[in-house]
């Protein structure tokens, strides 16, 4: 019997389960081992070579380099495990979370202070709130994507 | 003998920790969060324990992938604060109390939940932000904390029910100890939140509000709420939620005593990328 994934309905959302966890073990141990110093100074000196010390896909080295978290999660990347990216980077979970809407900083954080996003729209898929795909990207960028 | 005097609920968002750490509390932006605390703190002062038991979740810290238990009691005499990649924060160590940590493990373990016992671990933002929202900025915390680490990263994660169980398990383990300790448990984590996707992002003031309500008069059937409906109501990340089910079944009335006193509530959003919120219980 395959796992049970009641939660493979929610828009924009991947649930780290045994799958993704498998798929993506190696991108989150590399992710893992940014929590010592001395290995954020060896991959800020040269990221591609550290990247190559570890078993990963090529697809997901791609995704590192590109800073594409949501990539990266398609490729079994976790947040928690991403964010050591973002700290060797100096960036906050806000601008993390902020850069997987495609919303800018600004509009991102204005939305959190306005309330956060709503929930109405966005708990199953085939809805019409604001992370359902065919809204995407959102914010400025999106509107001028979709010419509106 | 040991008894539990009150249970302790917040949000443990790493943010607050920075703002803190980095001297921002009096921005207009973290102001709001911190006034929701100076009465907790006061408290803090009136109500100290003897030790706390510190429920909350390891966000890939001290648990790679390499090994995920889904409860973990850290049973060593002290605990350092980890480098996420930012460096560890600036805040004590802290200390355990090994005696009771491991009467804990014994009595809990023998009344069928299966812990994992940690000798060594560092603890994250999600053992020392509420330690600071509680107590500030002291040279040292004022009890010793064990910590209590639950696994919501990868799923499966243990239901709510269980949690709740596991914190009447827990009453038991703290009542059956010799020494007259007072014990505080702490549930720490949520409160509606996604840090992923492009539903990063989401509140749900409704729900949260809602879950606060019954968490104070109705817990065993909150305990019932399956985890699709946290994900999908308040987000991937707020599946946390259920740790908070952990210290409400540690509490006098699940076990037929009198209902506790809510001496403190509190919700805001947001923190960064979170919904914060705040309770204080008290046993009679």
């Amino acid at each position: 019997m395959a796992l049970a994934k009641p939660y493979t309905d929610i828009p924009g959302t991947t649930i780290f389960d045994a799958d993704q966890s498998r798929k993506g073990y190696w991108l989150n141990q590399f992710c893992m081992s940014l929590m010592k110093a001395e290995n954020r100074a060896r991959f800020k000196a040269g990221e591609r070579a550290y990247l190559d010390e570890w078993p990963m896909t090529e697809e997901q080295k791609q995704a590192v380099l590109a800073r594409d978290l949501n990539w990266c999660i398609r490729t079994g990347g976790n947040i928690y495990f991403l964010a050591k990216i973002g700290a060797t980077d100096g960036r906050s979970f806000q601008q993390m979370a902020g850069s997987m809407t495609g919303m800018s900083e600004e509009e991102y954080r204005e939305m959190m202070v306005a309330g956060g996003r709503s929930v109405e729209g966005n708990r199953r898929i085939g809805e019409d709130g604001d992370a359902q795909a065919h809204r995407q990207p959102q914010g400025a960028a999106g509107r001028a994507a979709r010419g509106a | 003998m040991a008894r539990i005097t009150a249970s302790v609920y917040t949000s443990h968002v790493p943010a607050i920790g920075a703002a803190l750490d980095l001297g921002k509390t009096q921005e207009p932006y973290w102001q709001k969060v911190f006034a929701g605390y100076e009465a907790s703190k006061a408290w803090m002062e009136a109500n100290r324990p003897d030790v706390i038991v510190l429920v909350y979740n390891d966000h890939a810290t001290a648990f790679s992938l390499e090994v995920i238990p889904t409860f973990a009691i850290g049973t060593a005499a002290e605990f350092q604060p980890a480098d996420e990649g930012w460096g560890p924060r600036p805040v004590p160590r802290v200390v355990g109390h090994p005696e009771l940590a491991s009467h804990i493990a014994q009595s809990v373990i023998q009344d069928d939940f299966d812990l994992t016992i940690v000798n060594r671990m560092d603890v994250d933002h999600g053992l020392t932000v509420p330690l600071s929202l509680m107590c500030g900025q002291p040279q040292a915390w004022p009890c010793p904390v064990i910590p209590f680490a639950v696994n919501v990263v990868q799923y499966p994660v243990p239901s709510g029910r269980r949690c709740f169980a596991l914190g009447q398990a827990i009453r038991r383990a703290v009542e059956s100890y010799d020494e007259p300790l007072k014990v505080q448990v702490w549930g720490t984590g949520g409160m509606s939140h996604q840090l992923q996707g492009p539903r990063a992002g989401l509140i749900n003031r409704e729900w949260d509000n809602r879950f606060l309500d019954r968490l104070i008069a109705e817990p065993a059937a909150l305990a019932q709420v399956p985890h699709i409906d946290y994900v999908r109501e308040a987000g991937s990340e707020g599946i946390e939620l259920v740790m908070w089910l952990i210290a409400r079944g540690a509490m006098a009335d699940v076990a037929g005593g009198a209902p506790p006193k809510l001496v403190h509530r509190f919700y805001h959003v947001p923190a960064s990328n979170t919904a914060v919120g705040h309770l204080i219980l008290e046993n009679p």
